[in-house]
């Protein structure tokens, strides 16, 4: 059995790339796409743990954070869709509003 | 309870208050009838309630306090309990009636003299407000009461100099008037405050009864001086600007400004008597400290003199009869300040009657003078108007002091028992003869005025313009009416204060009697020495009218003319009175203008709207030019911060943790330490270093929080203690002073 450290690693480096996608790119599509890494990220801690432990409670977890992402992917994409029809654009700078 | 102790007291003030609250919401909607019939009906009624409590009820309760009233308690804080209540004893009493009684006819005058005022109502709601607080004033069972009566005469004296406010020169009078009492009103609370502090009650009762050679009163206080002196000093500084003395007395001539009947009643009958008034209420106060009565007393004296010496150069009317009320009430203070508070008060009733005539007759001139108080233009009205003539004749012999009329039996009491006093200290013997020697000088000046203003108002040939004269006619009967029974007052009123013990009768002096209950028995003056001074009081007002008459007999005459040839810069420097305002121009409210335009331009506009308002603004604009540069509006930026937010907690609150403060045991030179947290489990693998004597090497490492260590020497050592998270290389450490006992 592979020590819970090398999942704990391959989680952290997963979430590193995600949020560094979320953080640094500027296609709303591909921080999505960063956000499910960091949220699978996540799930594959828990799901560490929760073997290292022997506990279940940690896959009863990562089942929520599915379905929260499936959900959130829903979201986020329909507000892209509509973010498209209004600026004919995806990306985030031009999104700005905010400041205005 | 019979009947006297249940009366209500309180109605007295009341109904004039009630009727001024009723004119200023609906008078201007009423008749001038209407006006007239409550502002009248207002006074009239208090006016009998007030006989009414005074000849029926006071006389069974005279003998221990008169007449109380308490509406409710009014203040009680500490050992402070104050009542709003009213007394009436025979001095309030007194007072009391002249208000009620003057104040009515004033009323019925004013209301044929105002007749052609559009703001009718507005006049008689302010009277009638006037009445209502100089009765509180004179009712005052205590100070505190006083004071809002006090504060309400002033307030309505205000009110009323500027009536007809659209003229800037009444308007600044009324400021003048008003700022120059409050600098008295001052002293009055500064003299509330001491009086306080030393018999712990505001009660008059109370502090009559408190005022002994004995009590706080006449414990020495501050400089040598008894409290009594401080407090009456402080008290009269209130009156000096109240009753217009020296060096306050300026707002009383401008104050001529406001309608001739408030001037009549306000600033002559009544208003500035309430110094006196106050002096006579707090009189066993004063008599604990003679030397601040010889204040008094030579205040009084200097400005009779002072004042009547202006009264000579003054060509108006109403500017004479203002000095001269400055001048009388001098004389007032000077029977108060020598210890002779009947006679004080005898001054302030008889004045009431005469002056408030002499005032009404101005007004009744100026009625018929098409509304000049030009002197130099009138002459001649002795036929046109015959009823004023006969009114200020008889008034006119009263302020002189003609024997029989009123004037003459007060004035003389005054000077007869300044001569006669003996309350004095031994170093202070020649205040006595010295003020009443000053009276006398001021008694000839005011009959010698009085007699030139009416020689000049009177007699001769008419000096106004043809318009003028066309016009001049007798006032309507609702003003000569008041008029007449006014005279009728100047003329007998003084009969009530006969020196009977002269002719062996002293039970002919009424009011010496009634008003022995309330300000002690009648000063004894010998015999002798009252007829010396009737004879030359006497002397003394013949001698100022047949002077005047030579001066002014039926106009300007040689003599006058010669005269004020002669000496010209003497006669503009009185007619400039001799330049007193312009003095306090310069001395006080020039520096006062500098310093506030100083205080303006530096604490105002440098100190609080540039550094204060200025720099909060700055402040806070620099912070929000700041922040704005955070809220860049880019979702992906916040998500960064929350981030690094978000890693500095995980950073934070994984680290190794010690408790607040060591546990140290000392014992000897061996010290154990117990970096443990309590109540916590503690992580395991951390690693604890324990540095005893701060030095940089640990003595002591290892993985328990525990460590013990032994000195070499005693004395004082600080321990650091580090702890190590090994796999994060994250650490903290804390410092602990230890002292150890035994040799260093």
């Amino acid at each position: 059995m592979l020590p819970t450290f090398y999942y704990l690693c391959l989680s952290f480096v997963l979430f590193v790339i995600g949020t560094a996608g979320v953080l640094l790119r500027r296609n709303a599509l591909i921080v999505l796409m960063g956000i499910e890494l960091q949220l699978n990220a996540g799930n594959l801690a828990m799901l560490a743990f929760s073997r290292q432990l022997g506990d279940e409670k940690g896959h009863a977890f990562a089942f929520l954070i599915i379905a929260l992402a499936a959900a959130e992917a829903a979201v986020g994409l329909a507000i892209l869709v509509s973010l498209f029809r209004a600026r004919q654009t995806i990306n985030l700078d031009e999104a700005s509003l905010m400041k205005r | 309870m019979n009947a006297a102790e249940s009366f209500n007291l309180r109605l007295i003030p009341l109904l004039p208050f009630l009727g001024a609250t009723i004119l200023i919401l609906f008078g201007r909607r009423m008749k001038r009838g209407t006006v007239v019939a409550i502002a009248a009906g207002a006074i009239a009624a208090a006016a009998f309630l007030a006989f009414t409590a005074f000849f029926q009820y006071l006389p069974e309760t005279a003998e221990h306090g008169g007449l109380r009233d308490v509406v409710w308690k009014w203040i009680e804080a500490g050992n402070l309990s104050i009542d709003l209540a009213f007394r009436m004893d025979a001095l309030s009493g007194l007072l009391c009636l002249i208000i009620t009684f003057i104040g009515f006819l004033i009323h019925l005058y004013a209301a044929g003299y105002m007749e052609h005022d559009p703001d009718y109502a507005r006049f008689f709601a302010y009277l009638n407000l006037f009445c209502g607080s100089m009765l509180v004033l004179v009712l005052g069972d205590s100070m505190p009461v006083m004071f809002v009566g006090w504060e309400g005469v002033g307030l309505c004296s205000y009110l009323l100099i500027g009536f007809w406010y659209t003229e800037t020169a009444n308007a600044s009078a009324g400021k003048k008037a008003f700022i120059t009492n409050r600098i008295g009103d001052f002293g009055f609370l500064i003299g509330m405050f001491l009086l306080f502090q030393a018999t712990g009650t505001l009660r008059f009762s109370e502090i009559g009864a408190l005022a002994t050679t004995g009590s706080a009163l006449a414990a020495p206080y501050w400089l040598g001086m008894p409290m009594a002196f401080w407090v009456g000093l402080f008290l009269f500084i209130g009156a000096t600007g109240k009753s217009a003395q020296l060096p306050l007395y300026v707002w009383l001539p401008d104050a001529m400004a406001g309608p001739t009947p408030v001037s009549a009643l306000i600033h002559a009958a009544t208003m500035v008597t309430a110094g006196v008034y106050m002096v006579a209420r707090l009189h066993t106060l004063y008599m604990l400290a003679p030397v601040v009565l010889a204040i008094v007393a030579i205040v009084g004296a200097a400005t009779a003199m002072f004042a009547a010496i202006i009264g000579f150069a003054q060509n108006d009317f109403k500017k004479v009869l203002a000095y001269s009320t400055v001048s009388q009430l001098g004389f007032m203070f000077v029977g108060v300040g020598t210890g002779n508070f009947t006679s004080g008060v005898f001054h302030l009733y008889t004045h009431a009657f005469f002056k408030a005539g002499l005032f009404l007759c101005a007004g009744s001139i100026m009625h018929a003078m098409s509304g000049s108080g030009d002197i130099t233009k009138m002459g001649g009205l002795r036929k046109r108007t015959p009823w004023t003539h006969a009114v200020f004749l008889v008034c006119w012999l009263a302020i002189c002091g003609v024997p029989i009329f009123s004037g003459f039996f007060s004035k003389d009491a005054i000077v007869a028992g300044a001569f006669a006093t003996d309350i004095y200290p031994e170093s202070l013997k020649w205040v006595g003869p010295l003020v009443g020697t000053m009276l006398l000088l001021a008694a000839l000046g005011t009959s010698f005025y009085m007699s030139r203003l009416y020689f000049l108002v009177f007699t001769g040939p008419s000096r106004a313009d043809h318009e003028t004269q066309h016009h001049i006619h007798e006032s309507p009967s609702i003003m000569v009416g008041p008029l007449v029974v006014l005279a009728i007052g100047a003329g007998l009123g003084g009969l009530v204060g006969v020196p009977g013990g002269l002719f062996g009768h002293p039970e002919w002096n009424v009011l010496g009697e009634w008003l022995s209950h309330s300000v002690g028995p009648e000063m004894e003056v010998p015999h002798n020495t009252e007829m010396l001074f009737m004879g030359i009081s006497t002397a003394l007002a013949l001698g100022g009218i047949f002077l005047a008459q030579a001066f002014y007999g039926g106009g300007y005459r040689e003599p006058a003319k010669k005269f004020a040839a002669a000496v010209p810069g003497l006669v503009k420097l009185a007619q400039d009175k001799f330049r007193v305002d312009e003095l306090y121009n310069a001395v006080i409210i020039r520096p006062l203008r500098v310093l506030s335009q100083a205080l303006f331009q530096f604490v105002d506009r440098v100190l609080i709207d540039q550094l204060l308002v200025g720099g909060a603004a700055a402040v806070t604009d620099v912070l929000g030019r700041i922040s704005r540069a955070l809220q860049a509006g880019d979702g992906q930026r916040y998500m960064a911060a929350f981030a690094i937010g978000a890693a500095a907690l995980v950073f934070f609150a994984t680290r190794p943790t010690l408790p607040s403060e060591l546990k140290v045991n000392v014992s000897g030179t061996t010290v154990t330490v117990d970096a443990s947290r309590t109540g916590r489990q503690s992580a395991r693998g951390l690693t604890y270093a324990f540095d005893f004597d701060d030095d940089g090497r640990a003595e002591v490492t290892g993985t328990s929080p525990e460590a013990r260590y032994t000195y070499e020497r005693g004395g004082e050592h600080t321990i650091r203690v580090t702890v190590t998270d090994p796999r994060w290389h994250t650490e903290s450490h804390i410092k602990s002073k230890v002292e150890l006992g035994g040799q260093n």
